[in-house]
């Protein structure tokens, strides 16, 4: 086929899908539903998009080499200033700085958007655990997030229990169901164990919508309260005879921004901490026998490695990352339900992971503030989102499919003297 | 008579229809280099693959230190003392030369996590003796100055003698290797027949070998068991090898 028939039926192909879509509208006249044009803005819509393809299609070699040529850049590695150890220790203590300071120089809103995109840095890190760095496909993973957020809730719905006991029970509770799911499923290979994570993600919310009695089913639970700074609440009255409020203790006026500020600085904190963690298991041998595992499964056994324990370690490690974020978020959000629970969210993590590059850290909180911050900045695209969301991840796996910033190991090095 | 390392009695494997191993039996003493050969196709990596763990053998019984390891997972064989190489080279080789050895020593290794977050001094110990072992094992297979690079990037006879170092940083008892002389020129050859040998006379261990190289075989083992068709045809020393007709006969048969 000629260049010009191959493009010119690819061009038709869209705009025969692409019509019914756009194309057409649907229009209630009464009780009937009647098919009629859509508005003209539309059919522009649908032409542009014909034209496109169209020419992409006519430019297949010169598109197809400049793919060759993205995918083999170097340009989007790390700039060299950040390659050496010390100054990367002085870069990070600069943006550690930065970050701190932060919520004191910008709006309120600012700052809320912030701590929303740490949390999604810290999911996106506690996965990456499991699917960067372990090799294991997780679908269900905002299950351990929302067992997480359950835990804190009722806790302190039934007993009162607060932000801070909670936290460590969050983490080790869904700790603990990563450990019960991962036993008998890390023996399934990559795609049955995606599957049955899906599953249990979806169990987990499902559950959570039916066992009214327990969790307020639908309708969620409200009224969570928000974490306490050694004992002082934000709140404008303290919430009991007895409790101190932040601005009586330190005599100055109410302002409701200090809750604000407060909340990013302990997602920030979190945030760093989980860096820190996942630092060290990467050094640890844990973190070796990770990427051995990646390579070579059948080499592990056969040195006396146990695959299933190892990767049981990471599924049990990332879940917990994902409980301490699930009670932070029902700490600042005030109010859960099992909407925030959906596998959509599961597949933004797993974006976020995708797009910084499976492994890599930087690559991935740099991803997450790219997915949570962007759709921010762009509402007025609102509703073309999601379809954004999967035009990104198919350029990114037709151009970059190693990620964003792909994962450097920091490698073990034999010293000699 | 030297005690038993490793008794295999009547091993058969069955896939499906095809009987690839049927009715094996092995013995391999203390510091002794017992070899399997046979022509290809013969069983033989699957006979290795019921004593390693990796395949569960239809019937029959892997003795190994006076214990039944028949069925378990290859994982626990391994950790008795029982490691392997295989046919096609394992190497992780997007790690270090180094790394390959560290990974290798996991077992060995500190897993208690606190001390590892807040790298104890008793951490920092134990990474310290993998790596001196790992050094120790890289300069015996003549590797040393290779140590901080991919293991991907050796040359093929370097990573058949990484995949031998990988093994002995586990401090096995018995060492299995799958025609590790395949793909090696005449002069790697002889290093690893050298190698071999002082496993055997320095380290102690015993070494169960696949080779194809007659040469090789007939100049190191003590005991050699010859497999055709997955039935067992003829055991002896290499002297009584060489002489016994059947043998000639199937190897002249496959040529
Ligand atoms: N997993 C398996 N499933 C089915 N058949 C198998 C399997 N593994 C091996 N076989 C068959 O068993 C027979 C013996 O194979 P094996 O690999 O043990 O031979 P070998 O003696 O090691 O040969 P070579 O010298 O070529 O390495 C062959 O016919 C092979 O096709
Ligand atoms: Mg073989």
């Amino acid at each position: 086929m000629s260049r010009v028939t191959s493009a010119f039926v690819a061009a038709l192909i869209t705009l025969i899908l692409g019509g019914f879509l756009l194309g057409l509208s649907l229009t209630s006249e009464g009780i009937n539903l009647v098919v009629g044009p859509s508005t003209p803005g539309k059919i522009t819509f649908l032409f542009v998009g014909v034209a496109i393809v169209f020419v992409l299609q006519y430019f297949r070699e010169h598109v197809g080499r400049f793919t060759t040529h993205m995918r083999s850049d170097q340009r989007m590695e790390l700039p060299s200033f950040l390659r050496s150890s010390q100054q990367q220790r002085i870069w990070t203590m600069f943006v550690i700085i930065g970050l701190l300071l932060f919520p004191f120089l910008s709006s309120r809103g600012a700052v809320d958007i912030a701590t929303l995109t740490l949390i999604y840095v810290m999911l996106g890190l506690g996965l990456n655990v499991v699917v960067g760095l372990a090799g294991l496909l997780d679908l269900g993973y905002v299950g351990f997030y929302a067992v997480g957020a359950y835990t804190y809730a009722l806790l302190n719905m039934y007993f009162g229990v607060s932000f801070w006991v909670a936290l460590p029970i969050a983490g080790g509770l869904a700790a603990l169901f990563g450990f019960l799911l991962g036993f008998p499923v890390l023996r399934l290979r990559g795609d049955y164990l995606a599957i049955v994570t899906l599953g249990f993600g979806e169990i987990i919310r499902i559950l959570l919508n039916n066992w009214t009695d327990l969790t307020g089913g639908p309708n969620g639970i409200a009224r969570i309260p928000k974490p306490t700074l050694f004992g002082l609440e934000f709140s404008r009255r303290p919430s009991e005879e007895g409790a101190t409020t932040f601005h009586e203790f330190f005599g100055i006026s109410y302002s409701s921004e200090y809750k604000v500020i407060f909340l990013y600085l302990m997602a920030l904190l979190l945030v760093l901490l989980t860096v820190y963690v996942i630092r060290r298991l990467i050094r640890m041998p844990i973190g070796r026998a990770w990427e051995a595992l990646r390579e070579d499964e059948i080499a592990c056994r056969a040195l006396g490695l146990n695959p299933t324990m190892i990767k049981l370690g990471a599924f049990t490690i990332g879940a917990s990352f994902a409980g301490f974020a699930g009670s932070f978020f029902a700490a600042r959000q005030g109010f859960i339900s099992p909407e925030s629970f959906t596998f959509i969210e599961s597949a933004i993590i797993l974006a976020i992971v995708v797009l910084g590059g499976m492994g890599s850290q930087l690559g991935v909180i740099l991803a997450a503030i790219a997915m949570t911050v962007l759709p921010e900045l762009a509402r007025e695209f609102d509703e073309y989102r999601m379809l954004l969301f999967g035009l990104m991840m198919v350029l990114m796996m037709i151009w970059r499919p190693q990620g964003l910033l792909p994962m450097k190991r920091p490698h073990m090095e034999l010293k000699r003297d | 008579m030297t005690k038993n390392l490793l008794t295999v009695k009547d091993l058969t494997m069955r896939f499906g229809g095809l009987l690839a191993v049927n009715g094996v039996n092995l013995e391999v003493g203390e510091k002794q280099i017992v070899s399997v050969i046979g022509p290809n196709g013969a069983g033989k990596t699957t006979v290795f693959n019921c004593v390693s763990g990796f395949y569960i053998p239809s019937s029959g019984s892997v003795m190994f230190q006076g214990k039944e390891l028949r069925g378990k997972p290859g994982h626990l064989i391994a950790r008795e003392g029982m490691v392997r190489t295989f046919q096609n080279v394992r190497l992780f080789k997007e790690m270090t030369v180094i790394e390959n050895l560290l990974v290798a020593q996991h077992i060995h290794a500190e897993h208690n996590m606190l001390k590892g977050f807040f790298m104890t001094p008793g951490f920092k110990n134990r990474e310290q003796e993998l790596m001196d072992r790992a050094a120790h094992w890289l300069e015996r297979v003549g590797l040393i100055e290779f140590a901080n690079r991919e293991a991907g990037n050796l040359a093929y006879g370097q990573q058949r003698r990484l995949e031998i170092a990988r093994c002995m940083v586990t401090e096995p008892k018995l060492l299995m290797l799958d025609e590790p002389a395949a793909g090696l020129n005449p002069n790697e050859t002889k290093a690893l027949d050298e190698l071999i040998v002082q496993l055997r006379d320095e380290q102690g261990i015993s070494i169960l070998l696949i080779e194809h190289d007659m040469g090789l075989v007939m100049g190191i083992s003590d005991q050699i068991y010859v497999v055709n068709q997955g039935e067992p045809l003829a055991e002896g020393t290499p002297a009584e090898i060489q002489g016994n007709p059947e043998v000639i006969k199937a190897y002249l048969g496959e040529e």
